[in-house]
């Protein structure tokens, strides 16, 4: 082999590298599901809620749902996203509606060239089961919710996996924020009222949408189930689901939101100093840089683990010390308790099973 | 509906969050940051004219 030839070789292999994380969909096989460790969770009115890591349902009527990353998918995948009718509502209003969404992060989307002339082309790939038949929608918007690319899908059979491709004609309008907000919001409509409807399809159009009238109503069936996975989203045409690790995917949704376990005794890596009697300090390291400065929930009690320990107090009842900016590779934070020696070194310890949660959603 | 209320000041001083609880019950502490979009839906609970709760 000539060495022009292995030079050739090398940049193809180099090619083909690229091609690696190139689903602009995170966590599109719905293996993780830090928040609810694949429990059931009740969907009402007004509410948004994430099924696995990335996904999230929002609700927007009368009716109820129930959602849960389960172990029910198509070959070559291990989980799905699935949603139940619990309560039923036979009649959207014109603003109501039920609907699955993935806010792809602007600094992800540079390279798609929207709302310029060099727009590239995406191919949409997702499976899909459902017990009701009959016409269903995808969407994308942008941030401004003033530009939309509508799109229609078919379930041919009740309960029965199917795979859907979709062509998106890059928009050459409109403004596509490339920054850390949100370039791209991507969804599944259950269902739509007739302020978001359009007929316009497989096009982008000026304004908001996120079905056709002959939607099918998911919320007006009660206890229909409709389940989602392995979603990609791809530049040019489709290709075979990119398998990621558990890690990798993992890493990528804690971007957008992070989450600590344990059980009463654990110690999960949070240091810090007693500042007095009542009030202590810790630092929090993020397992990769969040998208921006985070909120923090928490359920469950802690101490602070010392020489002298703290009395135990509500992991909920934590708060920001400061708010960082820049890149935000960590974050500080305190509570307040009592019995603590002003200058000790000590650590977060759970007191019962809790959580500690960081959020910086899109 | 969610209701916020200030915090009250540490040793080090002022807090640069406020506190946010859920119908549930939940609580959320959420940073004085622009790009929070919890932070984004506080302020525009703001411009509605609302006034978080004072400390206790």
């Amino acid at each position: 082999m000539t060495k022009a030839r292995e030079i050739a070789d090398l940049g193809s292999s180099a090619t083909s590298l690229d091609t690696v994380g190139s689903n602009l969909i995170i966590n599109g096989a719905h293996t993780v599901d830090q928040r609810n460790s694949g429990s059931s969770a009740n969907v009402t009115n007004g509410a948004d809620h994430f099924i696995a890591d990335r996904f999230r349902f929002s609700e927007n009527s009368s009716a109820t749902f129930s959602a849960q990353q389960v172990s029910d998918a198509p070959a070559g995948f291990e989980k799905s996203s699935k949603i139940t009718v619990t309560g039923t509502d036979s009649s959207l209003a014109a603003t109501e509606f039920h609907r699955i969404l993935q806010p792809i992060e602007g600094s992800n989307i540079s390279h798609l060239n929207w709302g310029s002339s060099n727009a590239k082309t995406l191919t949409l790939t997702f499976h899909v089961k459902s017990s009701l038949t009959g016409q269903f929608y995808v969407f994308a918007f942008n941030s401004a919710a003033n530009r939309t690319f509508l799109s229609g899908y078919t379930i041919d059979s009740a309960d029965t996996w199917e795979k859907k491709t979709i062509t998106i004609t890059g928009d050459t309008s409109g403004t596509w924020l490339t920054t850390t907000g949100a370039g791209i919001y991507l969804g599944w409509s259950l269902g739509t009222g007739s302020t978001y409807q359009s007929s316009t399809l497989d096009a982008f159009q000026a304004g908001f949408y996120m079905a056709k009238s002959d939607q099918v109503n998911f919320g007006a069936t009660n206890s229909a189930t409709w389940q989602l996975t392995g979603c990609q989203l791809e530049v040019g045409s489709a290709t075979d689901f990119e398998h990621r690790s558990y890690a990798d995917q993992l890493q990528a949704c804690q971007r957008y939101y992070f989450q600590v376990n344990g059980d009463s005794s654990d110690r999960v890596g949070i240091g810090g100093y007693a500042v007095g009697a009542s009030e202590a300090r810790m630092d929090v390291v993020f397992p990769c840089a969040m998208r921006a400065a985070p909120t923090i929930s928490g359920t469950g009690t802690a101490q602070f683990d010392a020489n002298t320990d703290s009395a135990d107090f509500n992991v909920s009842a934590m708060i920001i010390d400061e708010a960082p900016t820049g890149i935000i590779s960590g974050l500080g934070i305190q509570i307040a308790s009592s019995s603590m020696v002003a200058g000790q070194s000590g650590g977060f310890r759970f007191r019962s099973t809790g959580t500690l949660s960081f959020s910086a959603e899109l | 509906m969610s209701t916020y209320q200030l915090y009250p000041d540490t040793s080090k001083g002022p807090v640069s969050c406020v506190k946010r609880t859920d119908e549930d019950g939940s609580i959320h502490c959420i940073p004085f940051s622009e790009d929070n979009t919890d932070y984004q839906k506080y302020l525009e609970w703001v411009d509605e004219g609302n006034t978080a709760q004072e400390a206790e």
